[in-house]
């Protein structure tokens, strides 16, 4: 900036207020109107927990707590049903594997040998969109609900657990597998595709090693999130630590909840901590 | 394989409607006839390629590999052609966790079955017929090295030696020198034209050193913007056509003297044109 130009911006008034500064206020009065309704909607009332009447009940229940159950019977049971949540949340996540990959397989753009000429021909477009929203049908029923259905047909236990995690598993792993695929490098697999491989050949010698890192980290993420989950299934009577913690709820053995959420908790940080650790490796 | 375009045009796949990458060109290439398209940045080099590997649909006008049209094929038989012949883009396709001879053998996938290719990634199936079409590219150290590993130069080497393994008949190959320096650049289109002559492949190559267009095949194709500029001898390719080709992008004309036969002084070169693409 050049001298003769300084005495014209001291001329110049400082701005009044920040330009923004309306434009701000208008979103925020906007969000508070628009999240008014919704708290009346779902009756939202923090303040009655602190009612004489309500913290009286929440100690009682609390204090009934103490002190952990821990007959070596009971942790016996504790640690056998404790197996039997990572049991279910394994074999799910493997049956949500093999329920999965054929279907991203079918599903994914990538693999279409039309597309490489331009626009993906009609027949196969319509197959890969109809399995796609197949997907998201099966990723979008929660898994409580699969599991509610299944304890009717199969009656109480951990099968009725692992039905529900490989459904709506499957569904969640098929369609982000298809999205994680379609949003790498596609270049390796085209070429592939172009040079006259199948689309199978394409898949194993592309666009696998490709992904395959962040394939194999997000499933060992869903692997930990069908733990979490298999533990919230077992209150509907799916098996597992769940349905045992539901049981003592019900006979009011405040001992054996927290003993069993202690383990819970456990579980989901070891799960937590083994994922993080297979990712690093993997990343 | 025996090529034939005629009135062939075409345009890129991402290009708005209408834009020809390629106006309608007729062009004939023998069996086992080598041939290099050259041409400044932007002449439709790559996309005439890709019209020949039946990767992209011509606009109008036809194709024919070996007196077929592949278009006129129901998918499967014109996926079974493509098999016949390979594309390596300017990029090589490699992905990065891979190892270098799995990359190598992947050339080779159109000649297997899905149990082979399978069992092939657990076990190669073929090591030494890697390890010689990368010691054709003095790669051979790199066998059971993993892509990510190896230098820009090295990885496009990587991407020739897959055409060794493949069992095409006719190599289409985009700007294979781009991340080479000049020796190993010589090299590499040394073997891509020995190998090619030896097996009867018919070979076109975009080609960026025009130096080494002329010094190599025996055919020059000059493109600029879509159109055919000529098609001729390597001895009938003069200077003055050459300038044309390319005139206001002189500084991508990077000529020997010593390839130009009727050239008599070698002038100072052009002053580099600054182009913002």
């Amino acid at each position: 900036m050049s001298t003769a130009t300084a005495p014209s911006a001291d001329l110049r008034a400082p701005p009044a207020r920040d330009p923004a500064w309306l434009g701000r206020v208008f979103w925020a009065g906007a969000g508070l109107v628009l999240l008014w309704p919704l708290l009346v909607a779902t009756e939202f009332r923090p303040w009655t927990l602190f009612e004489a009447s309500n913290l009286k009940v929440t100690a009682q229940f609390l204090a009934s707590f103490l002190p952990p159950a821990h007959s070596a019977e009971f942790l016996a049971m504790v640690a056998r049903e404790t197996w039997r949540t990572v049991a279910i949340a394994t074999a799910g996540m493997t049956l949500a594997l093999l329920l999965a990959w054929p279907l991203t397989l079918l599903s994914t753009r990538v693999l279409s040998v039309s597309a490489l000429s331009g626009r993906m021909a009609r027949g196969p477009f319509w197959l890969r969109q109809a399995l796609r929203w197949g997907l998201i049908v099966l990723r979008s029923v929660p898994e409580l609900v699969w599991a509610l259905v299944f304890v009717r047909v199969v009656g109480l236990g951990p099968t009725a657990g692992v039905l529900a995690i490989a459904l709506t598993y499957g569904g969640m792993l098929g369609k982000v597998y298809g999205e994680i695929l379609e949003s790498g490098e596609t270049h390796a697999t085209e070429t592939l595709l172009r040079n006259g491989s199948s689309r199978l050949q394409a898949f194993f010698y592309g666009l696998l090693p490709q992904n395959a890192g962040e394939l194999t980290s997000y499933t060992v993420y869903r692997w930990e999130c069908a733990i979490r989950s298999s533990v919230v299934l077992g209150f509907v009577g799916a098996g597992g630590l769940g349905q045992q913690m539901d049981n003592s709820m019900k006979m009011f053995h405040g001992g054996e909840v927290l003993t069993m959420l202690a383990v819970f908790v456990a579980l989901v940080a070891l799960a937590d901590h083994v994922s993080a650790q297979l990712r690093k490796v993997l990343a | 394989m025996k090529l034939e375009l005629r009135g062939l045009a075409a345009c890129h796949p991402a290009a708005r409607a209408g834009a020809l990458a390629l106006q309608p060109l007729d062009l004939q290439v023998a069996s086992g006839e080598q041939l290099a398209v050259i041409g400044p940045s932007g002449a439709g080099k790559t996309t005439l390629l890709q019209a020949m590997a039946c990767a992209l649909p011509p606009r109008s006008g036809v194709l024919r590999l070996d007196g077929q049209d592949p278009w006129a094929l129901p998918r499967h038989e014109l996926q079974r052609l493509r098999g016949r012949l390979f594309l390596a883009p300017q990029v090589p396709p490699l992905p990065p966790r891979q190892r270098v001879v799995t990359s190598v053998l992947a050339g080779r996938l159109p000649a297997m079955d899905l149990l082979a290719s399978l069992r092939s990634l657990f076990y190669p199936q073929d090591i030494p017929a890697a390890h010689d079409a990368l010691q054709r590219f003095d790669l051979a150290d790199k066998l059971f090295e993993r892509v990510d590993r190896l230098s820009g130069g090295e990885r496009q080497r990587v991407g020739l030696a897959r055409a060794l393994l493949a069992p095409a008949s006719l190599w289409l190959v985009d700007e294979p020198l781009s991340a080479l320096d000049p020796t190993r650049a010589q090299q590499a289109l040394a073997t891509l034209l020995r190998q090619a002559r030896e097996r009867g492949v018919t070979l076109v190559a975009t080609l960026h050193q025009v130096d080494a267009a002329l010094a190599n095949f025996p055919r020059i194709v000059g493109l600029r913007e879509g159109v055919l500029v000529f098609d001729l001898p390597v001895a009938e390719v003069g200077r003055e056509r050459l300038a044309r080709l390319y005139a206001q992008h002189e500084h991508e004309l990077q000529t020997d003297a010593a390839a130009l036969p009727e050239e008599q002084v070698p002038q100072p070169s052009a002053p580099v044109v600054m182009h913002c693409r």
